[in-house]
C-alpha cells in the first residue's frame, strides 16, 4: 500500500473551552474516498477544520504527504494542495460566478480544459457565469462550492456534507461529481450523513464518536453490518 | 467523465419588491437633488448648492472610503483614522507651501503638478505612517473592539500632539494655487474651481476603485475577503498580507483627503481629521460596512443635505446629519448596501 496522503495522530482540537477533538487517529489513504461518519456534534465538522486550519490543534501532529503541517497557516496548506467545501458552502454571494471561479484558481487563470469538465458535471454554472452567486438557488451554490475546489487539480478534497438539504436531482448530480474526482485519481476526505451516497462513493471509512475516530475500515464491510452500523451510529443504513 | 443532468436551471426566485429594494439606494441621490431644488426655488442658489454638496460629497468619500474597507475587511474600528487626515493635510500642504513658486504662478499645468506632488507626498507618509500603525497598535487587539476604540483614540491623540510638535501648535491658513481660486458663473450660479475640481478628482477615484475591485484579481480578494475571510484563506491567499495592504491603502487615502479638504477649507489644524470623524462615521455606516459604493451614496447625501440645510435652516445643519444617519439606519439597520453584517 503507498503511503498515505494525510495522517491524523492524536489531534486534540479545543473551541473556545469546549474540547471536542479529543485524540483524532485518521489515515487517508491516497487516492480514492474516505468516509467520516458518526452522529451529530461527535467532530466530523472540526476535523475538517483543523486540517485546513481554520480550527489550530492544540495537540497532536497533522501530516499532509509527508509534510508535517501542523502548525501551517491555512493559505499554506490550500496551496499546498488541499481544496476545502465547508458545510456553510463558502459562497461569496456578492461575487459572480465567474468571480468566485476566478478566485479559486489561486495559482493562475483558470484552465479552460478543467472548466469545460466542471460545465459538463454542473451544467448550470455555465447558464448562470455572469450572475451573483447570491441569486442561485441552494443546490446551485453548492455545486458552485465544489466547482471551486475542483478548479484546481488538488491532491486532497475536504467535503463537508455536500447533500445537505439537496433535492433528490441535485444529489445524483453531486454524487457523479464526486465520482468524476475519484475517478481521477483524487484523494476525498468526505462528511456526508447521506449513507446511499456514502455507500455508493466510499472506500474506505472512519467513524466518530465524542470527539475519537472509534472505528475505521472498508466501506463495504461496514455497508453490509447492520448490526455493526446500529453499534456505531446508532441506527441501520438500509433504514436510509 | 459523467454526463450533464437532465434537468433545467433556474433561477431562486426573487420578489419584484427585493429587486426594487436592492436599486433603492442608487436613488437617493437623484431624490435628495431633486428635493433640494423644490425645496430651494432658486436654480442658481440651488446649483451653487449642490456643486458644493457633490465637492463636499467628494471628499468625504475620499476620508471614508479608505475606513469602510478596514471596517469591512478587518472588522477593525480605528478612531486613529482621523489622524491620517490631519497628517496628510499637513504634509500636503507643507509640500504646496515650498513649492510657493509654483502654485502663485498663474499656470495650471504648474498648479496641478505642485497639487499633486503634495497628494504624492502626502499618500506615502500617511500609508507609511498606517502600516506602522497597524503593526504597533492594531494588531494586538484584532477581534476586540472596545480595546480598539481605546487604543485608537489613543494613537489619534499621540499623532496630534505629534503634529503640533512638528508644526507648532497654531492653525496654518493657506491659499489656494492661483489658477484654482475664485469661481467661474454658469446659468446664473457662482461655481467655485476648486470645488469642480473636487468634484472631477473624486469621481476619477470612485471610477479607479470601482475597476480595482471589479477588474483586477486584488480587487476580487478584498471583496470576497469582506464577505468571508475564512474561505479566502482556504483558497490559498494570506489574507493577512491583504489586511495589511488595505489598511496602508486606506491611511493614503485619509491623507490624500486630508490634502484636498485642507485646500477646500484653507486653513489646518492637528483636530481637523478628528472633527470629520463624525460625518466619516455617518458615512461609513449609513453606507453599510465594507462597501465603498455605500460609502460613496451615503458621503454625497451628507454632504448634499448640509449643504442644502445649511441655506434653508442654517441652526438645523449641525443635526442635519444625525437625522440623516437615524432615517437610513430605521429603514435599513445594516446600512443601504453592506457587504458584512454588523456584529
Amino acid at each position: 500500500m503507498s503511503d498515505p496522503i494525510l495522517t491524523l495522530s492524536g489531534v486534540q482540537t479545543d473551541i473556545a473551552q469546549y474540547h471536542i477533538l479529543q485524540g483524532v487517529d485518521l489515515t487517508v489513504p491516497r487516492g480514492g474516498v474516505t468516509m467520516l461518519l458518526g452522529r451529530n456534534g461527535v467532530g466530523k465538522t472540526t476535523t475538517l477544520r483543523t486540517i485546513i486550519g481554520h480550527w489550530q490543534a492544540r495537540a497532536g501532529t497533522i501530516t499532509f504527504d509527508g509534510q508535517d503541517i501542523t502548525a501551517m497557516p491555512t493559505p499554506a496548506r490550500a496551496r499546498a494542495g488541499i481544496g476545502f467545501v465547508p458545510e456553510d458552502m463558502g459562497i461569496f454571494s456578492d461575487l459572480t460566478v465567474e468571480e468566485n471561479m476566478i478566485l479559486a484558481a489561486a495559482s493562475g487563470p483558470l484552465d479552460s480544459a478543467r472548466l469545460d469538465w466542471i460545465f459538463s458535471v454542473f451544467p448550470p454554472l455555465k447558464t448562470f457565469w455572469r450572475a451573483a452567486a447570491g441569486n442561485l438557488s441552494g443546490g446551485q451554490k453548492q455545486m458552485l462550492s465544489i466547482a471551486r475546489a475542483m478548479a484546481e487539480d488538488r491532491a486532497l478534497y475536504l467535503i463537508d456534507e455536500p447533500t445537505k438539504g439537496l433535492a433528490p436531482a441535485i444529489i445524483s448530480t453531486m454524487a457523479g461529481a464526486l465520482r468524476d474526482l475519484k475517478n481521477q485519481g483524487a484523494s476525498i476526505l468526505l462528511v456526508e450523513q447521506n449513507f446511499s451516497v456514502a455507500k455508493a462513493l466510499g472506500d474506505t471509512v472512519a467513524v466518530m464518536e465524542d470527539g475519537r475516530i472509534n472505528w475505521t475500515g472498508q466501506m463495504a464491510e461496514l455497508a453490509n453490518d447492520a448490526a455493526l452500523q446500529e453499534r456505531l451510529m446508532g441506527l441501520s443504513m438500509e433504514a436510509h | 467523465m459523467s454526463a450533464a443532468p437532465d434537468h433545467t436551471p433556474t433561477f431562486a426566485q426573487i420578489s419584484l419588491s427585493e429587486r426594487i429594494g436592492k436599486a433603492a439606494p442608487l436613488l437617493l441621490v437623484p431624490v435628495m437633488v431633486a428635493l433640494g431644488f423644490l425645496a430651494i426655488g432658486s436654480p442658481s442658489s440651488w446649483l451653487t448648492l449642490t456643486v458644493s454638496g457633490l465637492a463636499m460629497g467628494m471628499m468625504i468619500f475620499i476620508m471614508a472610503s479608505g475606513l469602510t474597507l478596514v471596517f469591512g475587511l478587518m472588522d477593525v474600528i480605528n478612531f486613529g483614522h482621523g489622524a491620517f487626515i490631519s497628517v496628510g493635510a499637513f504634509v500636503g500642504i507643507s509640500v504646496l507651501l515650498v513649492l510657493g513658486s509654483w502654485t502663485g504662478a498663474p499656470s495650471l499645468a504648474l498648479n496641478v503638478a505642485a497639487v499633486m506632488l503634495a497628494v504624492i507626498a502626502a499618500m506615502i507618509i500617511t500609508g507609511a505612517l498606517g502600516w506602522a500603525f497597524e503593526r504597533v497598535i492594531v494588531r494586538p487587539v484584532y477581534g476586540a473592539h472596545l480595546k480598539q476604540i481605546l487604543v485608537t483614540v489613543g494613537g489619534l491623540i499621540v499623532i496630534e500632539q505629534m503634529i503640533h510638535v512638528i508644526w507648532g501648535p497654531d492653525e496654518i491658513f493657506l491659499t489656494r494655487p492661483e489658477t484654482l481660486k475664485g469661481a467661474f458663473t454658469f446659468a446664473g450660479a457662482a461655481i467655485e474651481k476648486y470645488r469642480l475640481l473636487a468634484v472631477v478628482f473624486g469621481l476619477v477615484l470612485f471610477v479607479a476603485m470601482r475597476l480595482v475591485f471589479k477588474r483586477t484579481k486584488i480587487g476580487l480578494i478584498v471583496r470576497a475577503g469582506v464577505q468571508n475571510g475564512e474561505m479566502v484563506q482556504a483558497l490559498g491567499y494570506r489574507l493577512r498580507l491583504v489586511f495589511i495592504g488595505v489598511f496602508i491603502a486606506g491611511s493614503a487615502l485619509a491623507g490624500l483627503g486630508g490634502v484636498m479638504w485642507g485646500l477646500y477649507q484653507e486653513v489646518i489644524t492637528a483636530g481637523m481629521g478628528e472633527e470629520m470623524m463624525i460625518l466619516v462615521f455617518i458615512v461609513v455606516i449609513i453606507g453599510g460596512l465594507g462597501s465603498v459604493e455605500g460609502a460613496f451614496i451615503g458621503a454625497l447625501l451628507v454632504g448634499l443635505l448640509q449643504n442644502y440645510i445649511a441655506f434653508l435652516e442654517p441652526k438645523l445643519a449641525l443635526v442635519s446629519n444625525i437625522a440623516l444617519m437615524t432615517a437610513v439606519l430605521m429603514w435599513r439597520p445594516q446600512g443601504m448596501m453592506p457587504v458584512v453584517k454588523a456584529k
